[in-house]
């Protein structure tokens, strides 16, 4: 079973760049959000699992909350943000 | 029960490489948000509901409230990333970011 | 008085999960926050619910969920056929439609806009009073709306009329 939580783990760092691919290329502001939204989805799950291979569950859980919290508060501010700042948004977008 | 956690964190994987691949794929933003807002929600509460019952497979208190936290982390994604898709379409719309369509492929 | 005492409750089952001690400090400690945060925000957790029976409102909610679940599964299979799939640009045909709803709670509505947002390739971008606005990404998931699950959230939501 740790074998599979260690490929797991290893696919998602995999995942992880390609969504890394993403946020770099753009091509709007609101693509960029949308790549780092999904990567902090990812790494809660990530946290978890890197948990269970460290049999220390109960610790990463706690962080692994934080995380979500504040990705999912973040992605809000950035799109509320943008929301107001409709300049940004065109100018990125060619 | 070790089965099934394991089926349920395969399954989850799956998911996560198609919502990345569809994010990579796909030709505009708004397709790109079905692909980011559908499949990651499904594939973390599988992924998670995974892990939460490997959690389990050695039975006590302390083991049970993990598990429990494991699944309030859940139900929170389950909540908060179709929000988070939501705003995100609803900042787009607003700054008038051009939806792809068939139309403009055939011209 | 009903929602503050439903909100300590709430709020203290939640710190107990959270914490995991059970010894007298962590605990008093935690009643005396749950008293502040009932005090100071007792209308925000169950915003808009002055009278209605909770145990309707509970067994809706447990009869839609696992249809919800159900198909949230099979939009998502549907999703990676078109992304697995070669040719994906000839599948798919993104629009924008708009329709009205029946509903009128406002959970009930949010409901249906997270429905929407997980199920078949459909997203939600707005709600306006009782129009929503709703982005496809097929012709068929975006003549499906709203079908059959406005008339469940509205079973499951909605006050028996």
């Amino acid at each position: 079973m740790d074998t599979l939580f260690l490929v797991c783990s290893l696919i998602f760092s995999v995942l992880l760049a390609l969504c890394l691919l993403r946020v770099v290329g753009g091509p709007t502001v609101l693509d960029r959000i949308l790549g780092g939204n999904v990567i902090g989805t990812k790494v809660t799950v990530l946290l978890l699992i890197i948990g269970t291979l460290y049999h220390r569950v109960e610790m990463f859980v706690d962080i692994a909350i934080a995380y979500a919290l504040l990705n999912f508060i973040a992605t809000l501010g950035a799109a509320k943000y943008f929301l107001h700042s409709k300049k940004v948004g065109l100018q990125e977008d060619d | 029960m070790l089965w099934i956690a394991g089926s349920l964190v395969v399954a989850g994987m799956f998911f996560f490489a198609v919502g990345v691949i569809g994010l990579l794929r796909f030709p505009d933003f708004y397709t790109r948000l079905h692909a980011a807002g559908k499949c990651d929600s499904l594939a973390a509460v599988l992924v998670i509901l995974g892990v939460a019952l490997y959690n389990l497979a050695d039975f006590s208190l302390a083991s049970l409230l993990v598990s429990l936290k494991i699944l309030a982390i859940a139900v929170f994604v389950f909540v908060a990333s179709p929000t988070a898709t939501h705003a995100i379409a609803e900042a787009a719309l607003v700054i008038g970011v051009e939806p792809w369509s068939k139309k403009d492929q055939e011209q | 008085m009903a929602t503050k005492i439903a909100t300590f409750v709430t709020m203290l089952l939640f710190w107990v999960l959270l914490s995991g001690m059970f010894d007298a400090f962590h605990l008093s400690v935690g009643v005396l926050s749950c008293l502040l945060v009932t005090l100071f925000s007792h209308e925000l957790l169950f915003y808009g619910d002055k009278k209605r029976s909770w145990l309707h409102g509970t067994l809706g909610v447990v009869r839609y969920f696992p249809w919800l679940f159900w198909q949230i599964v099979v939009a998502n299979l549907q999703v990676a056929y078109i992304v697995l799939h070669p040719r994906m640009l000839d599948l798919i045909d993104p629009r924008l439609i708009r329709f009205k709803t029946f509903l009128k709670r406002p959970i009930a509505k949010v409901a249906l806009a997270q429905s929407i947002t997980l199920t078949p390739g459909t997203i939600t971008v707005n709600i306006d009073e009782d129009q929503f606005t709703v982005y496809a990404l097929t012709r068929s998931a975006a003549e499906s709306l709203p079908g059959e699950m406005e008339r469940r959230v509205g079973k499951a939501l909605e006050p028996a009329s």
